[in-house]
């Protein structure tokens, strides 16, 4: 099939690949603009408290500083759902977290900050701090978001579709499991930094490091009150996003606000340390499941419970919570099935989307407590997954279309390519091998507010020399999204990715798409670059046929060149078919916009989960574990994605690697711990992501199944690789040791105290024993879809 | 945002003399600086924030590894981490333990001199300013309250130094130099088990330089770290043992590090081991031995508890290495 394409499945480096090499690609704290001041926060010492007073006269009295704001200058609330708009630029009447911005100067260099931020008084009332999940569900503590004592409950959710009891009542064997997944942040290499620059005419220039220009830009016209059309988001060159950079950020907000009361381009850029506070990382999620079961491994029914510790705001947090309930249907037939989540506010800084979104936890649990089942049932870790994996063109139980679908090709892949049956139990002591899989979404079924308007425009405009120009808003985090945007134009012109000039992520210049998140931008942005590349194409192909006297359906783009299609010599260049193609109809000039079908069903919490296309992941770890240090070296990895199709190899095996080294961190490392409402360690010293030293080999399939309605075929790779690898490792550990480890991360103490537990006779597990005796209400019953069929 | 540094004088004599002078200013603070990779993060973190630094990146005669007449290695304070690993002078298992320091990138600037003179750490106050605002100041940072032992009067921060474990267990001795003259102290007297005064340096002392014994004997050192590289020690054996002929400890030193204050020397599992084959019933005793007197506390990666549990298990894995005799 390959042989169709020209440039799509070629392994050629991304567009941008040399001045990112070379040290050359520009980010915004390269930037200076002419009399730029300086931005900086002060932040709360306080976990939670009430602000008494804030005094800024001294700090204001400090020969070069120009502006000091506070919560008072800000008061307009704003969230990035529209449902829970509870967040501040700066924290009006109450803290709620250690790092919450405080108050915002402006001066002329970096150390008259730092001096000024001494000289703002701040008088706090500390308040009753609420740091676990357990204190937020007890009701003799302050509510973080209201007045009074009470529970901290942000959100539950109950569903259930088809008849769970009925389910286990069939089942032959059923089963429950704990597990704890632990906190962890993004740590991405570059901070957040924003530059706003307010013009004397009143239009305002953000410069940021997002992945959600548009939605930064609403943020914007909402807090500031200005109207949209006098506000340009411009995001610039990213050091790395994986979800970290998709909230609208107070810093962007009192960047905006100091240059507007200042006059002057003002810059901030956030300390390695208020990033770890600034967070929306992953959630700190308690599980448990109970899965009924035919003898055979086929799962009869399931019962999930997530309990979510939010910190202390809602970002993503409702859509979050969901998503700890909705992906587990995507992999396995599961023909009853309910969820119960709830999230809780603590006095930590708020969490939110990390790469998976709110999946890799119960899928650390899910894959964990099938390996464990299909011990019991006397099955083998690949069977009890082929036994239910789910089929192409089918539908779950809670409403999610699924289409194109190789989970079985996948853990066939790396099955065969890790020995994992001959591997595992046979491998000598502290040796062992582990498989999960995964399924992700490429990208949310629905935009985050409600409307009717493509989710991703693309404009491609072409020069009468022959020059193609792309604009899309689509933000490069390094995913290679603006790559992948000129190849498939590029394919459809003829041309190479490098000939196309990209006009990215610019509020001003180019049509929205609405960011980088939910691995959404390969299957919408490139639908839609799909679809104006195709009209283009249309128009330059219709000229060339009259003007050579031919049918178009004979006419061919290929290497710069429009001709017939057997017959190169009867041709002409790119550039004069362009030219043609002007003469004849006008300016060349078209547009292509993506909107998903309309896929959600009608119960409550349906927008979650629903998705045009998914991408299924399988993946082995072989571990060398020490018994007497707990120590873990990963061996060897082997992960199989199912891409649908791979538009350019390279740049999705980098991102299969790069999911692989972040499953790793949050496997074995890293934790976001605290100490009251402390966070224990917020540097890049302390917080332990994996070193080169610590990254394995990993060996890369990439299983192509051609998604109906991807781009050429395509589907996501940036999120869903990550998905099994933790759960694998965990699997792999208990391979090589035979202990249990029902919590990440998997530290070498942990590992220690369960072989320990072991030698005293004790099970050799460690994890949660109970969930939260919390009473979910208004369960929402949904019958399964029409035409679901119970395995 | 990179967090800027206070403001300070920086002075770069070309002597030692002008250094030691330098130091004894007795109106300012003044400290020394060699890599900065210890000084320069504490300063902006505003843990210290002296008037003047002392760099002595100008005076050559610290810098070089050399063998004295006598065959003992004599390393040059401002001599890098890099070098000492890449060298063939350095006795191997100094060496060695240079190149399980940081990372590559910090092993090319930190110096012999900075290492042996790292501050203890602790996860309490290796912390920004407003960190430790909200922490409350512990007893280290002007306060009067440990927040890891805060039933204690004494400070719990943890010697991190890598090569303070493997020098003391050589029986190494630096050469101090301040204008009140020149003194050679052993290791074994350089540190005190004290968070806060953890060093018997004074503080108008320059350490000049390491003096290595000749003869090193069979010698280990074996670190804790969760990651492959960058990560401070979480826990450190140092081990020099001498065999004769029959196979019997004659002499040995075992040095535990970061477990306290000061690297400790394991003096019971050292007195017990000697007259006795390494069997693993001795390596055992011995472990557990050495275990008996070290307290790791809950200020750095990893808890306490499985410090503790790691110290015999290292203990032994050191005595193990040096009981080899397949090499």
């Amino acid at each position: 099939m390959s042989g169709a394409f020209s440039v799509v499945g070629e392994r050629l480096p991304r567009v941008d690949a040399m001045d990112q090499t070379m040290g050359k690609t520009q980010y915004v704290d390269d930037m200076t603009l002419p009399g730029m001041l300086v931005g900086r926060h002060l932040t709360s010492i306080h976990a939670h408290a009430r602000i008494l007073s804030i005094d800024t006269s001294r700090a204001e009295a400090l020969v070069g500083v120009h502006a000091v704001i506070t919560g008072a200058d800000l008061p307009i609330t704003y969230g990035i759902l529209p449902i829970s708009q509870d967040e501040h630029a700066l924290a009006v009447g109450r803290v709620r977290y250690v790092g919450e911005p405080v108050a915002a100067v402006a001066a002329i260099n970096p150390e008259i900050a730092e001096q000024a931020l001494a000289l703002i008084d701040v008088s706090y009332e500390p308040l009753d701090e609420v740091v676990t999940l357990e204190q937020a569900l007890e009701t003799d503590h302050p509510m973080l978001h209201g007045d009074g004592l009470g529970q901290n409950v942000h959100r539950s959710a109950a569903l259930e579709f088809g008849d769970v009891e009925e389910g286990f009542a069939r089942a032959d064997y059923v089963r429950e499991d704990v597990f704890f997944f632990g906190g962890n942040t993004h740590a991405a290499l570059e901070t957040h930094v924003a530059l706003a620059s307010y013009s004397q005419t009143g239009k305002l220039t953000l410069w940021s490091s997002t992945q959600v220009p548009h939605y930064v830009h609403r943020t914007l016209e909402k807090v500031l009150e200005l109207p949209a059309g006098r506000i340009r988001v411009i995001a610039t060159a990213i050091g790395g996003g994986f979800g970290g950079k998709t909230d609208p950020f107070s810093h962007e907000l009192t960047a905006a606000k100091l240059s507007m009361v200042t006059g002057r381009p003002v810059k901030i850029n956030l300390s390695r340390e208020e990033v770890f506070y600034a967070h929306r990382g992953r959630h700190p999620v308690l599980m448990w499941v109970k899965t009924g079961f035919e003898n055979n491994g086929q799962i009869t029914s399931m019962h999930f419970k997530t309990f979510l510790d939010g910190g202390a705001y809602s970002s993503y947090g409702v859509a979050s919570l969901y998503y700890t309930g909705a992906l587990q249907t995507t992999t396995y037939r599961i023909p009853n099935y309910r969820f119960e989540g709830l999230r809780v506010f603590t006095n930590k800084p708020p969490c939110g989307p990390k790469r998976g979104h709110g999946t890799p936890q119960p899928r650390f649990g899910l894959e964990c407590h099938l390996d464990k089942a299909a011990a019991d049932l006397g099955l083998d870790p690949v069977t009890i997954r082929q036994v239910n994996a789910v089929e192409p063109f089918s539908t779950t139980v809670n409403h999610l279309r699924i289409t194109s679908c190789a989970l079985v090709e996948c853990i066939d892949k790396v099955v065969e390519a890790s020995d994992f049956t001959v591997k595992r139990g046979r491998l000598p002591s502290g040796r062992g091998v582990g498989l999960a899989v995964g399924a992700y979404m490429s990208g949310a079924g629905l935009p985050i507010y409600f409307n009717d308007m493509p989710q991703s425009e693309v404009q491609i405009k072409i020069d009468r020399g022959g020059g193609v120009t792309v604009y899309s808003m689509a933000t490069d985090i390094g995913q290679g999204s603006t790559t992948m945007l000129a190849t498939v134009v590029a394919e459809a012109l003829g041309l190479e990715p490098r000939d196309i000039n990209m006009v990215i992520a610019d509020t001003d210049l180019t049509p929205v798409d609405l960011g980088s998140y939910s691995s959404r931008v390969t299957f919408m942005a490139g639908n839609a670059a799909v679809t104006a590349g195709a009209k283009i194409r249309s128009r330059v192909v219709q000229a060339v046929a009259d003007e050579l006297g031919v049918d178009p359906a004979q006419v061919v783009t290929k290497g710069g060149r429009v001709g017939v299609s057997g017959d190169l010599d009867r041709c002409v260049t790119w550039a004069e078919a362009v030219r043609l193609a002007i003469a004849a109809t006008g300016p060349l000039v078209e547009s292509g916009g993506y909107t998903a079908p309309k896929l959600a069903g009608t119960f409550r919490g349906a927008g979650v989960g629903i998705s045009p296309a998914y991408s299924y992941s399988a993946c082995v770890v072989e571990v060398d574990c020490a018994a007497d240090t707990g120590l873990v070296k990963v061996e060897r990895v082997w992960l199989a994605h199912d891409i649908g199709r791979a538009l350019n190899p390279l740049l999705t095996e980098g991102q299969v690697e790069g999911g692989v080294y972040m499953g790793l961190g949050e496997a074995l490392y890293e934790e976001h711990t605290f100490r009251g409402g402390l966070h224990r360690g917020p540097s890049l010293l302390d917080y332990k992501i994996p070193t080169a030293l610590d990254m394995p080999p990993v060996e890369t399939f990439l299983v192509e199944s051609d998604d109906p309605e991807g781009p050429l075929g395509a589907k996501e790779v940036g999120q869903g690789p990550l998905l099994p690898v933790i759960p694998a490792v965990a699997n792999a550990i208990h391979d090589a040791l035979g202990v249990r480890i029902d919590e990440v991360p998997i530290t070498p103490q942990k590992i220690v105290a369960a072989l320990r537990n072991v030698s005293r006779g004790r099970p050799g597990r460690i994890g949660p024993e109970t969930i939260p005796d919390f009473e979910f209400s208004r369960l929402t019953r949904v019958e399964p879809p029409e035409g679901f069929v119970t395995p | 945002m990179t967090i800027r540094l206070p403001a300070f004088d920086y002075l770069t004599p070309e002597t030692l003399e002008d250094a030691a002078a330098a130091l004894a200013d007795p109106d300012r603070s003044v400290i020394i600086v060699a890599g900065g990779t210890d000084v320069v993060p504490k300063m902006k973190r505003r843990q210290m924030t002296p008037e003047v630094l002392v760099s002595l990146s100008k005076i050559e005669s610290l810098r070089g590894i050399r063998r004295d007449d006598e065959g003992r290695c004599v390393l040059g304070a401002s001599t890098t981490l890099a070098e000492i690993h890449g060298s063939s002078l350095v006795p191997e298992v100094f060496a060695s333990a240079a190149g399980d320091v940081a990372s590559p990138q910090i092993r090319n600037t930190a110096t012999l001199g900075g290492n042996l003179s790292l501050d203890t750490r602790c996860n309490y106050i290796d912390m920004s300013d407003s960190w430790r605002q909200a922490s409350g100041y512990c007893l280290k940072d002007g306060g009067d309250t440990c927040w890891v032992a805060p039933r204690s009067n004494k400070c719990w921060a943890i010697s991190s130094s890598d090569l303070a474990t493997v020098a003391l267990a050589l029986g190494g001795s630096v050469k101090l130099t301040s204008v009140r003259g020149e003194r050679m102290v052993p290791v074994e007297e350089l540190y005190n088990n004290d968070g806060i005064a953890y060093s018997t340096q004074a503080p108008d002392e320059i350490l000049v330089e390491l003096v290595l014994p000749k003869d090193c004997g069979r010698a280990t050192y074996q670190k804790l770290r969760r990651r492959g590289s960058i990560d401070f020690p979480l826990l450190g054996v140092a081990a020099v043992v001498s065999f004769d002929d029959a196979g019997v400890c004659a002499s040995a030193r075992i040095v535990v590090g970061a477990v306290a204050s000061a690297p400790l020397r394991a003096t019971e599992a050292e007195e017990f081991v000697v007259g006795r084959s390494f069997t693993k019933e001795v390596l055992e005793e011995a472990g557990r031995l050495a275990t008996q007197s070290v307290r790791p506390q809950d200020n750095t990666d990893t808890g306490s508890r499985y410090r503790k549990w790691m110290v015999p298990v290292f203990v032994e894995q050191a005595l193990r290495a040096v009981a080899d005799t397949s090499e």
